[in-house]
């Protein structure tokens, strides 16, 4: 749900980074606010434990600056991909206008990626809303380790729905732009 | 499918901010900020130079969405009212029609009892704006789609890849 503010002039969309622990969600953040110029980008906060797990969301604003007379924003979420922390990551999806849902290429992630995408359903039904309804992207992260699925595995496994998909290794920032820029247009399409 | 924008015009937003400005002068606290429950910042009065907005918009939603979580497993349907102590400065925050979060941030120039007193008017005024804004939803779409043109679309377009490279 973007907001709309018609007298300030500004409109601000919500993007949800999705996925199981440790896939790399947090990783794609810190990429976009390293490379982001300082102007277009606010504070980065991460509500995270000691260990540098999410804890409850990761927060990056962007403003994309003045789209015909328009302040043009995005404001990405992480949500945490561990199993316990479901409640959280209900919380974050409220009000979504975009998911990007970061999958662990890994051949030992395989498993917990059909699992978190099968509880990203069901949070959104919890929501009353449909993955066909959203803008949705899927990033294969860790392209560059040993042991990893097919991208073909991957595809019948966790995107059954055929969206835009990307490889990537978000550490180095491969693939991380491009995930990005795929959502954010299909968001603006959807207008 | 409960997915809408939730578009504000001139008049309603002018309207927003005249109730809080009254809020604010009656009750003599620093600032009022109304935020979205998605975490987006709606708007803002009084003195807010010191505050991160966008920062305080999207944790003040998480807040007030993990606190109702919290009243779920015990047995109430949300909690109405949050206050945070500070030193100086102190939150008390509180809902509007259950989709819109009012914060008011004051320090020692006031108290939380007159607060507690003064806003209830003010939420009473801001629930029939919003219940106008709401049932207006609908009926805005044809302006959305007219402001948002293609036109603005490959501006916006535009800018990504600009901002992306």
């Amino acid at each position: 749900m973007s907001v709309i503010n018609y007298s300030s002039r500004e409109i601000t969309f919500k993007i949800v980074y999705y996925g199981t622990g440790l896939g790399g969600k947090t990783t794609n953040l810190k990429v976009i606010y390293n490379k982001v110029s300082p102007d277009q980008k606010g504070k980065m906060i991460s509500l995270a434990t000691e260990m540098d797990r999410t804890l409850f969301f990761d927060f990056l604003p962007m403003d994309i600056g003045s789209v015909k007379g328009f302040k043009t924003k995005f404001q990405l979420y992480t949500v945490p991909g561990q199993i316990y922390y479901n409640a959280s990551r209900k919380l974050i999806l409220k009000g979504v206008d975009g998911i990007v849902f970061v999958a662990d290429s890994q051949v030992e992630r395989f498993e917990d990626n059909i699992e978190s995408i099968d509880n990203l359903l069901e949070n959104l039904q919890e929501h009353n809303l449909k993955i066909e309804d959203i803008p949705f992207v899927l990033q294969y992260n860790k392209r560059d380790l040993p042991n990893i699925s097919s991208l073909d595995d991957l595809q019948k496994s966790i995107n059954p729905w055929n969206v835009p998909y990307f490889e990537a290794v978000a550490t180095q920032g491969i693939g991380v732009f491009e995930t990005l820029k795929a959502v954010s247009k299909m968001i603006l399409q959807r207008l | 499918m409960s997915y809408e924008n939730l578009s504000i015009f001139e008049q309603d937003f002018w309207d927003i901010n005249n109730a809080l400005n009254r809020l604010l002068t009656s009750t003599n606290a620093t600032a009022l900020l109304l935020v979205d429950k998605a975490g987006q910042m709606i708007t803002s009065v009084g003195n807010t130079t010191n505050v991160d907005l966008v920062s305080f918009g999207s944790l003040a939603a998480a807040d007030f969405a993990a606190t109702s979580q919290l009243a779920l497993l015990i047995g109430e349907d949300e909690f109405t009212e949050l206050f945070h102590q500070g030193k100086h400065e102190n939150i008390y925050i509180t809902i509007v029609l259950s989709r819109i979060i009012l914060v008011v941030i004051f320090g020692k120039t006031t108290n939380l009892g007159l607060i507690r007193v003064r806003i209830k008017t003010s939420v009473a005024e801001l629930e029939k704006i919003f219940k106008n804004i709401f049932s207006k939803l609908n009926s805005n779409a044809p302006r959305v789609k007219e402001t948002f043109n293609d036109d603005f679309k490959k501006a916006a377009e535009s800018e990504l890849d600009d901002l992306f490279k």
